[in-house]
């Protein structure tokens, strides 16, 4: 008995109630997981990748994805002959061994030891050696080592690896997602308490302005801030940020105006606690609820934006990237290097997905009608 | 109701009057000029261009030129295509995107409610499950993504329709496009009905309907859907606007010669008066369909009075 009455007056708080109610939603939890990983994997994983995001790889354009290393055999020949004309020789013949290659060249003029630069210069081979040249200097054979490179995701149309550059785009996007979604909802926030707070007419001034702004063609909007800001990867976010903020700020208003109404606000204010007491311990609390969905919402919504604009070719630059220039670029190489396209799409709707599933399990958790 | 209409179009006028001085001052406060071309254009040329289309005149005397031209209907002319009007150019694109738009709108309203009608009275069976996963679906993938996912797999792979062109308003070119603007409406509608039905199924007069042994199909079409369909109403108003008016990622991938386009090339070129035609256009739809929205209110919701 003593137990349970201990139990009962200890109580839960709206936090720990949201967060057992999260942790029972599946779809949530499995979100977060994936949400975390992706996360890791673009923040790590172009450190780990075997080639940089912008190096440019000439003799691999747009190579299908592979787990094999490239070179293919039959990709080795086509570049050897390319090499040794390149230095006026003609290749006579050539075998491999294990990751050394030997060719066997001819020329109509003597042959320098130093035009092994030739074979060296391609992406496909290193350390290439005469190991013989003929007395008459017309042959010689060299030996090469085969530098095996792995694309697993392909590459696209200037040789660059798409695995890195799809994590790559991924902090691009995800950064973007993130600060450009706190700009908005701090934007949001400050501008629809204050118009909730104060009322009367301040209040309808300011949402008037809200109004005005929301009837503006979004797209011209954030285009109009792109040219002001300039293609600038660090003023995007902003841009982005500052036209999102409009459905925050309408929605802390109304919250702020329904909680000031509430009879335990009124009741604080009769027992005389001042206004800072009321918003510390009554308003901000129960505003955070809203704004913590709204802002799982709003992190799609972003991406989704600055994908749109990167689509467009307005927003990220080369040889950065993100999502949607990735998308973009793939659409261009449709149907001949369909991966261009696939893995950037993939990675950008997945997300999108958790991030939806987080924000409807948040919403479930917080809401606390739905009980 | 007919004062009701009269009134909110006479509020309109401030409202436009407001979005067109504020995107009018935004564009040229912003750097650049429609003749600031990279190549550099000499500056006579330039000087000579400006003053042909009054761009040498002071801002504010600019502004009021544009006030009157536009009130007479003159959008005046188009910096980038100088062959043509504001006014010819949305005449030959306007049309084509209210018809997709349009087409997209009608199927997306429709269909979304039949979904959402079918979810709400399986709930949580199969086909409420079915609705639910397809409308999140609809509602996550962007644009930018499945229009060019359908034409890799309609198109190229399985050559039933063309990639791209208008082909002189052909059926089957209207299909990708049509399909990819009503998608994500689709899902939206589909979800919004589902909820509102739900709520709408449990609600007391149902249960007196229920009560009173009306037929299956008289609770669900003549009682509970109507109700049900108020959150579409609200919603498709301003989608309707932002369907109609064109949208850059359809037009552009599929090569549709509407005026979806022009918002971003209008606005990067600095073709100031297109970008102001876009701008008066697009808001003009927009307070059209919200009219639109309240007047239906009235007709679906007898309660709804404004006079």
């Amino acid at each position: 008995m003593t137990d349970a009455v201990q139990i009962s007056a200890v109580g839960r708080s709206l936090w720990a109630d949201a967060w057992a109610r999260l942790r029972a939603n599946r779809a949530a939890m499995i979100s977060s997981v994936y949400l975390l990983v992706i996360a890791v994997v673009c923040i790590i994983g172009p450190l780990l990748t075997p080639n940089a995001f912008s190096t440019i790889h000439q003799n691999y354009t747009r190579v299908p994805p592979s787990l094999a290393p490239y070179p293919t055999p039959s990709m080795i020949e086509p570049a050897l002959a390319e090499a040794v004309q390149k230095g006026r020789m003609q290749l006579d013949g050539w075998a491999q061994s294990g990751s050394t290659v030997t060719l066997q060249v001819t020329s109509k003029k003597p042959i320098d030891a130093r035009v092994v630069r030739y074979v060296d210069r391609s992406d496909m081979f290193e350390a290439a050696v005469a190991t013989e040249i003929a007395a008459d200097g017309l042959s010689a054979s060299l030996t090469a080592q085969v530098q095996q490179k792995y694309f697993i995701f392909g590459t696209d149309s200037n040789g660059r690896d798409l695995l890195t550059r799809t994590l790559i785009a991924g902090r691009v996007s995800l950064a973007i997602g993130l600060l450009a979604g706190m700009v908005a909802v701090v934007i949001g926030v400050v501008y629809g308490a204050t118009a909730g707070f104060i009322g009367g007419r301040t209040d309808e001034v300011m949402m008037r302005i809200v109004d005005i702004l929301y009837s503006l063609p979004f797209i011209f909007f954030v285009i109009m801030l792109v040219v002001f800001f300039g293609r600038n990867f660090m003023l995007m976010f902003l841009a982005v940020g500052a036209v999102l903020w409009l459905d925050m700020a309408r929605i802390v208003r109304g919250q702020a105006i329904s909680i000031k109404r509430q009879e335990y606000v009124q009741a604080a204010e009769a027992l005389g606690v001042t206004n800072a007491g009321i918003l510390r311990r009554h308003i901000v609390p129960n505003l955070l609820g809203p704004v913590a969905i709204y802002m799982t919402l709003l992190v799609p919504q972003v991406i989704i934006l600055e994908s749109f604009l990167s689509y467009l070719g307005l927003g990220v630059q080369e040889p950065m990237s993100s999502w949607g220039v990735l998308i973009s670029q793939g659409a261009k190489n449709m149907p001949s290097a369909n991966w261009l396209l696939f893995f950037p799409a993939f990675f950008l709707t997945s997300t999108l997905f958790a991030l939806n599933f987080i924000g409807d399990g948040l919403r479930d958790a917080l809401d606390p009608k739905d009980r | 109701m007919l004062r009701f209409v009269l009134r909110r179009l006479l509020t309109a006028i401030p409202t436009m009057f407001l979005i067109v001085t504020i995107s009018f001052f935004l564009m040229r406060i912003a750097p650049g000029g429609p003749f600031n071309h990279e190549k550099g254009l000499n500056p006579a040329i330039k000087a000579n261009l400006e003053r042909l289309y009054q761009l040498d005149l002071p801002l504010w005397q600019q502004y009021l030129n544009y006030l009157k031209n536009i009130v007479q209907g003159d959008f005046g002319p188009s910096y980038t295509r100088p062959e043509f009007t504001v006014a010819e150019i949305f005449a030959t694109g306007l049309p084509i995107s209210i018809q997709l738009g349009l087409t997209a709108l009608i199927l997306s309203t429709v269909l979304g409610i039949a979904m959402g009608v079918v979810a709400a009275l399986r709930q949580n069976k199969a086909a409420d499950y079915a609705v639910i996963a397809a409308a999140t679906a609809g509602s996550t993938i962007p644009t930018f993504v499945i229009a060019p996912l359908f034409q890799l797999g309609f198109a190229l792979a399985l050559n039933w329709v063309p990639v791209g062109g208008w082909g002189d308003g052909a059926l089957i070119n209207k299909v990708g496009p049509v399909l990819t603007l009503m998608l994500p409406q689709l899902a939206v509608v589909a979800r919004l009905m589902r909820g509102s039905m739900i709520e709408s199924l449990r609600s007391h007069h149902i249960r007196t309907a229920r009560a009173l042994g009306l037929s299956d199909y008289s609770i669900v079409v003549r009682h509970a859907m109507r109700g049900a369909v108020m959150p579409i109403i609200s919603y498709a108003g301003p989608a309707a606007a932002g369907l109609l008016t064109g949208s850059i990622i359809v037009e552009s991938v599929f090569g549709i010669p509407g005026i979806g386009r022009y918002f971003v090339d209008a606005a990067l070129n600095r073709d100031y008066t297109l970008v102001m035609g876009t701008v008066v256009v697009v808001a003009l739809f927009t307070i059209i369909f919200n009219l639109i929205v309240d007047v239906l209110y009235a007709v679906v919701d007898p309660r709804v009075r404004y006079d």
